[in-house]
């Protein structure tokens, strides 16, 4: 078994004032490398908190979370961001662009931080921008894109590392259908390349390109079934 | 990581490019604060050469002794007024103190010199050929008088640029030519090589030097014969002149026969501490802009601590955004750090050209002489930039310590 995400007994508790809030109550998962995984559930059953927790971004309050064999419960801020770097890519439902800034430099930016030098930076970036179908938007900012460009851009970003993991937090949230399926469609092609895609939506059509699909409620895991997979049918 | 500074750099530029009115309103008390410094230090350079300049024109290792009125139980009324100095004196302190090179004695009176139809009202200096030497007056043309013309109370004098061109045409020879000073015709044998201002802001070169005993004998007249009006002394070595002092001191007031506990009936000055009057005025002067300027760089580093913690706030998604996708703390930090830096390092260059066009316009306006060095401008720079980095730490380490969740989230 090639697990690449294994989660024992996850809780997350938020203390708002005196109350505390348990966002996920001793959750367990385990995703394999490769799969295409969607994640839905009630509004405040917990996705968005597991899907942090998922992308380093947050840790757990109590349990182990091991991503690629690395227990990233005890990690410091540093080595957690060096592991979104090189692991991971993250599109948000709001973007998340950095305004005034070229979607080439959008692109570019884990790179940057990767300290790869310049010219190698530009060129993986625009390569990226291409694999999502925006060669010759390099140079549009954020606000001369339509949503559906702006999370392309978003895409290329969290691609252009060759993560192993995509996490997207309802991506397609913002969009209308046409956009969405666009979407779709690219986190479906890079997932056939071999990228783990982990998505959280609310609409059961963007779920069913999913090979599986996990339905969280207070905190847990209710169901976990795999489906047909919208690209088993797409290649048959 | 050499992309990752030039990129900062660029993006820091772009964000204050963007925000150019903010960025200059921001820059405003370190421009201010930086163009002071370098126009007060240029025109504290300028004024502290010149007053060197001045002192280097009194000679080397000048020690200068003039009387003083002793008003309080003034016993030496006898001789009158602060008339206390002799010839005797000058002597015997030669004689007496093996580290003085030499001495010599001057007394002085403004009368009127007259050159045919022309005539000025100069001081007249009647000194010891020592004097010369001394004061390290040369010549333009002709030479000093000697011993002999002193012992001979000859009529011979030295005139100064000043006086030259008040009594002579230009082009006109003064050498060989005989003026006259109450009434008494005196062939002029050198002109002195001007000195330009003193310490106290005298024409040096307005002035007649004759012997000592033509002054005294045939043109100052005869009231308090042998009394001088200033003594001159000098050593070999700067490092003999506190000493040396100290024992001029003693060996004049034995000789004025001054009990203990009275006070001395005479000032003794040397050319170092003359020079230390002077930069005193001009020191309390610059500590007050110093204190002026820190001022102003203080506000405007914390104008840059202030803009940038708006910064921070406002662009909390974008470091969110940063850290999702893998910046460390220390990129969050360089950033904002970067970005205070090249707000005061800009700030700062603005002051320098500030300052170097405020210390042009002294000069040309005011006349006063500035000095820009180049230790100025870079330290000016350096300083700005530590400004910068200074205030940037709050704000950029605040930036650094945002949980990305959090950041993101931020609305
Ligand atoms: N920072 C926080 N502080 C306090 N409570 C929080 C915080 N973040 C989330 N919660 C709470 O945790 C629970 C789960 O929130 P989460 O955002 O994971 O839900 P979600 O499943 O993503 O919902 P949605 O579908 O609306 O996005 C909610 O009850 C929410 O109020
Ligand atoms: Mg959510």
């Amino acid at each position: 078994m090639d697990a690449l995400i294994i989660c024992e007994d996850i809780w997350k508790i938020y203390r708002v004032g005196d109350v505390d809030v348990q966002a996920l109550r001793g959750l367990n998962l385990t995703i394999r490398r490769g799969e295409f995984v969607a994640i839905m559930g009630s509004s405040g059953s917990g996705k968005s908190t597991l899907m942090n927790i998922l992308g380093c971004l947050d840790q757990p309050t109590k349990g182990q979370y091991r991503l690629n064999g690395i227990d990233v419960g005890h990690l410091q801020p540093d080595r957690l961001a060096e592991i979104r770097n090189q692991q991971i890519g993250f599109v948000f439902q709001s973007f998340n662009l950095i305004p005034r800034t070229s979607a080439l430099e959008n692109a570019q930016l884990p790179l940057f931080y990767r300290g790869l030098p310049l010219k190698e930076q530009k060129s993986l970036a625009s390569a990226a921008l291409q694999r999502v179908g925006l060669s010759g938007r390099e140079h549009h900012s954020p606000t001369q894109l339509s949503g559906g460009q702006q999370q392309r851009v978003a895409i290329a970003r969290a691609l252009v590392t060759s993560p192993s993991l995509l996490l997207a937090d309802e991506p397609t949230g913002n969009l209308d259908t046409q956009s969405s399926q666009e979407i779709m469609e690219i986190l479906e092609g890079l997932n056939r390349e071999g990228i783990t895609v982990i998505l959280v939506t609310h609409e059961i059509d963007i779920a069913a390109y999913a090979s599986r699909q996990i339905t969280i409620k207070d905190g847990r895991v209710l169901s976990d079934q795999a489906t047909e997979g919208r690209s088993h049918i797409v290649s048959m | 990581m050499q992309a990752f500074l030039w990129l900062t750099i660029v993006t820091a530029l772009r964000i204050l490019g963007r925000n150019r009115l903010r960025a200059g309103l921001t820059m405003l008390g370190i421009v201010i604060g930086v163009g002071a410094v370098i126009a007060m230090v240029s025109i504290g350079e300028g004024a502290k050469q010149a007053v060197q300049k001045q002192i280097a024109t009194m000679g080397t290792n000048v020690i200068m002794i003039w009387p003083t009125a002793t008003s309080v139980g003034g016993v030496r009324g006898a001789q009158g007024g602060a008339v206390t100095l002799t010839v005797a004196d000058a002597v015997d302190l030669k004689k007496k103190i093996p580290a003085l090179s030499d001495t010599a004695w001057m007394k002085r009176d403004i009368l009127q010199i007259v050159n045919g139809h022309r005539n000025d009202n100069s001081p007249v200096n009647g000194a010891s050929p020592s004097y010369l030497s001394i004061r390290d007056w040369a010549f333009s043309t002709g030479g000093p008088f000697t011993q002999a013309d002193m012992d001979s109370a000859a009529l011979v004098a030295l005139l100064g640029q000043s006086v030259v061109d008040e009594l002579f045409d230009p082009g006109e020879e003064p050498l060989g030519s005989v003026i006259r000073i109450r009434n008494v015709p005196l062939r002029v044998i050198g002109v002195l090589s001007p000195k330009g201002q003193s310490t106290y802001g005298q024409d040096q070169d307005d002035v007649v030097i004759i012997p000592f005993t033509t002054a005294e004998r045939k043109v100052f007249g005869t009231l308090f014969l042998g009394t001088v009006g200033w003594i001159y002394a000098s050593t070999d070595r700067a490092e003999d002149l506190p000493d040396a002092v100290e024992q001029i001191r003693e060996v004049l007031r034995t000789r004025h026969r001054l009990q203990h506990g009275q006070p001395d009936d005479f000032t003794i000055r040397t050319q170092v501490e003359l020079g230390q009057v002077q930069e005193g005025t001009s020191q309390t002067l610059t500590v007050m802009l110093m204190a002026i300027a820190s001022v102003s760089l203080l506000v405007g580093g914390i104008g840059i601590m202030n803009i940038l913690l708006v910064s921070v706030t406002e662009r909390t998604r974008e470091i969110g955004v940063r850290m999702a996708v893998g910046a460390k703390r220390r990129h969050i930090m360089m950033q904002f750090l970067i970005e205070a830096t090249t707000l005061s390092v800009v700030g700062g260059c603005m002051g320098i050209l500030l300052g170097v066009l405020s210390a042009w316009l002294t000069t040309v306006i005011a006349g006063w002489p500035t000095i820009i060095s180049g230790h100025t401008v870079a330290a000016a720079f350096a300083f700005s930039a530590a400004v910068g980095l200074f205030f940037g730490l709050y704000p950029a380490n605040k930036a650094a310590r945002l949980n990305p969740i959090e950041a993101l989230r931020y609305e």
